[in-house]
């Protein structure tokens, strides 16, 4: 094996141990050193170890956990494992999707770091094979009294923006909300769904020996190195200088890597024999998956790899999360085909290297052997972690919690309208290219994201949940939420949920309480996706949310896609006309445990106790769809944060509507946030099929009026407010927030 | 069947747009043919999509104008049949000359996509002749540079000449004069900032964009 002068030699590496700093323990390189290469690995190969035994590359800490989702299900392709998960929408084609998070270089550079996670879980969702047809950002910030989370907003929205609207794929949803707690440590997690013929399938694979490694797309440079093992730690203040492991994107360069693709893999299947997306740990994880993937070995000239400045080393080279570039394993004898393709699109495309039958894994530079390790040892014998668990101090005695009664409900509802996190996001959505490919048929700001299959009947809906103050209260019962939202936005948009995509955005996993709660809510996730018939196809783990010693609240995004079998099921939240009867799906009680009425009325750190039941949650779900597919409903929105009071004002808003009607609930059950909940609205001709069928699942409670006016008497007063002045605050606040 | 060309430079991105509104929506022939094409006169109407032409780069168009394809562009603009630019293709039309003014900035320094409601300036054009004069219709917008600018001396001859085709009726990006589309002094070239090619079926939200499309069905049909 051979040192580079300017580098430690092995020994030296031993004894100096900078492979801590780099995130790998004592333990780990022991066990490399003594059991799996049998040596001691040089600098090159110590740097190769250390970033693909990171948690955010190997997984090493969450595995445990994640083994307990739910992958099976009729529709499943792909599961974990690949670039994305894939499922069977019929008539041969397949819906592609996953999400990724990008938090810490959102932190750091917000620009920068938004835009490059918008493109890594492009380049995710290509690599099978898929044209990507729509994307979704779920956000999380600090408070915006904080001018520091006033700009990460602008610069992270800006940064999605502009890497999203260049490209040519609808950003077409998303969620954003705000609590104190992601001060120092926002959360961006971007979702991307792709549409493709089953029979285009690909997935990364190096396999036939002899057949050749091809590289394409921007150059190396020494962008982003150790990206992935900043990932796996805590943040610091002091942290936020080392904007060395933040990347730059280029989506120009990504528009073209994607089209040159897409045409190789449509036209050219036969020659290629497997693609991946250099994403986290760049070319080392890219190659070495595509390898162990196919039980194979690889061999590459580093020589060969394009740069963009001299005198890279191996380790750079290797560790570089330079963005916008692709592996490919093409056939001996047919690499010019593709390589002729590639120069079509004015990209670098270079023969790096080929595919071995040793299963071994070989670098070469300046003509010597740099690293010679097996291909194993680098992805399948990192040794998992299960970590020691233990339940929060704050869950031992939870209490049920009572709401004090509220006399002047129009006041509230109005105030809770002007939560960042309940106002209108149009602010921002409208900085968005929400329509380009134009089958955008619902647009940001309903339930869930509506996006058209061309040519044939169906369209996808889409939509991106989590409510971590519930996950706080409860990791176990909030991740059943969390799934169950999401389902009631996609069955609301007039789809059935057929999977899900994941974030798991979690405080460090040698934090037991942490890890206790990432252990609690996938089982809840898990439990959920089964009876929802959801499974999880893909995501991603994100540990090390914390800053300064503070931990975010665990936050496990759901990113759900639902099928609407016809396009006439398309439903959306608001409204259609006056004179139509609007229903309450689904029983009422002091549910304000986490609720945006206890964080008004001060209470930031959310407290009591969550009631749900699977059972009726499955139950008020069917009627909707049935109902929608027997075109009973005008609208359908689901219940969320704020209750009924915000959900009846914003199915008010876009057509002007006003609405009259009573119920027997208090004025502080308005805003209770009892979960499994729908408002609907009705023609009045249909009122008596839709009654007949709700069978007592549903009240009457009024119906919308031509009028500029809400009035809801309710059984200890009335909710009586102009419609305008709410649509005035919902509007406004964001913007007003935001000076 | 009338023949329409889209041409797309690398970093369009409604192309297939537009080729899907001209197939699907308007069911005439359309091709996509690439930035290296020299020759288009086998084609009945030329359309420049929206996007990111060369990243868009330096500035909007700025590098497209220098494409091998564009002295076809003006060729075939020069015979007098219909150029139509949309978006990023109205500021490629700016940058190469084939009409007056520029596009800056919007006013707010932000990328804006919402339905804008804009109003038919002109019913007398190849492009907007299936519009009623005055037509006040909505059409999604989607850009960050659509901030219309010529000088007065040049406004005035847009006006003499009748060749602001679309205004907006609430300025979303402070282009002089609400302009929203402008056609060169022979009416052949329309450029314009709003999207038809997503206003051409009703799951798109709207169905106003198909009349422009209708409007060069009719023009090719009186001079056939």
């Amino acid at each position: 094996m051979q040192q580079l002068k300017s580098e430690p030699t092995p020994e030296e590496i031993r004894d100096q141990k900078p492979y801590e700093a780099w995130g790998l323990s004592q333990r780990e390189y022991d066990y490399i050193s003594q059991k799996l290469i049998g040596r001691l690995p040089n600098y090159t190969e110590t740097g190769l170890f250390a970033v693909m035994w990171s948690e955010h590359c190997s997984y090493k800490n969450s595995k445990p956990i994640l083994r307990k989702f739910w992958n099976d299900g009729s529709r499943v392709i792909q599961g974990p494992g690949e670039g994305a998960g894939v499922l069977d929408i019929g008539d041969g084609q397949a819906v592609v999707f996953k999400a990724e998070s990008h938090n810490h270089p959102s932190f750091v550079e917000p620009f920068e770091g938004a835009a490059t996670g918008v493109g890594g879980i492009i380049r995710d969702i290509f690599s099978m094979g898929a044209k990507p047809i729509a994307s979704l950002d779920s956000l999380r910030f600090g408070e915006l009294d904080n001018p520091k989370n006033r700009y990460l907003l602008t610069e992270i929205v800006a940064g999605i923006a502009a890497y999203g609207n260049c490209i040519g794929i609808p950003t077409v949803g998303g969620e954003i909300s705000f609590d104190s707690v992601y001060d120092g440590n926002p959360l961006v997690n971007v979702m991307c769904v792709g549409l493709m013929d089953q029979a285009d399938l690909k997935r990364g694979r190096a396999s036939g020996t002899g057949n050749s490694i091809i590289y394409v797309g921007a150059k190396t440079g020494r962008d982003g190195i150790h990206g992935a093992t900043f990932a796996s730690n805590e943040f610091s203040e002091e942290k936020e200088a080392n904007r060395s492991a933040v990347q730059v994107g280029d989506p120009f360069m990504e528009k073209l890597l994607t089209d040159a693709c897409l045409e190789i893999i449509h036209d050219h299947a036969d020659i290629l024999m497997g693609i991946q997306d250099m994403g986290a740990a760049g070319l080392v994880s890219s190659s070495a998956e595509m390898a162990s993937k196919a039980k194979s070995g690889v061999t590459m000239d580093l020589d060969l790899v394009p740069q963009r400045e001299p005198g890279m080393s191996a380790y750079e080279i290797m560790l570089s999360e330079s963005q916008e570039r692709m592996l490919l394993c093409v056939k001996k004898g047919q690499e010019q085909t593709v390589l002729d393709i590639f120069a079509r699109y004015d990209l670098d495309a270079v023969v790096v290297g080929s595919v071995t039958d040793d299963r071994q894994y070989r670098l070469y530079q300046h003509g010597q052997l740099v690293t010679d390790v097996p291909v194993t040892s680098l992805v399948d014998d990192v040794v998992e972690q299960e970590q020691p668990s233990a339940k929060p101090a704050r869950l031992a005695h939870v209490k049920s919690v009572e709401t004090t009664p509220i006399k002047d409900p129009a006041a509230t509802l109005k105030k809770l309208l002007g939560q960042p996190t309940i106002a209108s996001k149009q602010s921002v959505f409208k900085q968005y290219d929400s329509q380009v490919q134009a089958n955008t048929a619902v647009t940001p700001g309903s339930d869930a994201a509506v996006v058209r299959v061309r040519h044939t009947k169906k369209a996808l809906a889409m939509t991106t949940d989590c409510n971590a103050r519930y996950i706080y209260l409860d990791p176990f019962v909030g991740g059943q939420i969390a799934v169950s939202e999401a389902a009631r936005n996609i069955v609301a948009s007039g789809g059935i949920p057929i999977g899900i995509t994941d974030c798991l955005n979690f405080g460090s996993p040698n934090d037991p309480e942490s890890y206790w709660e990432l252990d609690q809510s996938v089982q809840g996730i898990a439990l959920a996706c089964e009876r929802f018939d959801t499974p999880v196809i893909s995501g991603n783990v994100s540990m090390y949310n914390e800053t300064d010693g503070h931990s975010i609240y665990p936050t496990p995004m759901i990113g759900m896609v639902g099928l609407i079998e016809d396009t006439a099921y398309i439903t959306t939240q608001s409204f259609k006309s006056a004179g139509d009867a609007v229903y309450l799906i689904g029983n009422t009680a002091d549910d304000f445990a986490g609720s945006e009425l206890q964080k008004l009325q001060g209470q930031s750190t959310p407290i009591g106790k969550l009631n749900f039941d699977l059972n009726t949650e499955t139950a008020n779900q069917q009627l909707v769809q049935r109902a929608i597919r027997q075109h009973l409903l005008q609208s359908a929105h689901d219940l969320s944060e704020g209750g009924l009071g915000v959900a009846l004002a914003e199915a008010l808003f876009e057509a002007n509507l006003g609405f009259e009607g009573q119920t027997s609930l208090t004025n502080a059950k308005l805003f209770s946030e009892t979960q499994s909940r729908f408002i609907v609205s009705i023609r009045p001709e249909d009122k008596v099929e839709f009654e007949a069928l709700a069978a007592g699942q549903a009240v009457l409670l009024g119906e919308t009026t031509a009028q500029d006016q809400i009035r809801l008497q309710t059984a200890d007063g009335e909710l009586n407010t102009t419609v305008s002045a709410l649509k005035a605050t919902f509007g406004g606040a964001l913007e007003c927030l935001m000076k | 069947m009338m023949k329409f060309a889209v041409v797309s430079f690398p970093g369009s991105n409604c192309d297939e747009d537009l080729y899907y509104a001209i197939t699907d929506g308007l069911h005439e022939a359309a091709t996509v043919v690439p930035h290296t094409t020299t020759d288009l006169s086998d084609f009945d109407v030329v359309l420049i999509p929206g996007g990111f032409s060369y990243g868009d780069y330096l500035r909007s168009g700025a590098i497209a104008k220098f494409a091998p394809v564009m002295p076809a562009v003006k060729d075939f603009a020069n015979t007098g049949k219909p150029v139509l630019g949309i978006c990023n293709g109205f500021q490629i039309l700016t940058e190469a000359g084939l009409l007056p003014g520029t596009l800056q900035h919007n006013q707010q320094m932000q990328f804006i996509c919402e339905p804008e409601p804009l109003q038919v300036e002109n019913n007398q054009t190849m492009f907007t002749s299936a519009f009623q004069d005055q037509q006040r219709i909505t059409l999604p917008i989607a850009h960050g540079e659509g901030n219309y600018y010529c000088d007065e001396a040049t406004l005035a001859s847009l006006r003499e000449n009748h060749q602001i085709a679309f205004t907006y009726r609430r300025n979303p990006n402070g282009s002089v004069s609400d302009i929203a589309g402008i056609t060169n002094q022979a009416g052949n070239v329309l450029g314009m900032m709003p999207h038809p090619e997503r206003a051409v079926e009703d799951i798109q939200g709207g169905t106003d964009g198909l009349l422009v499309f209708k409007s060069l069905v009719q023009a090719h049909l009186r001079t056939v």
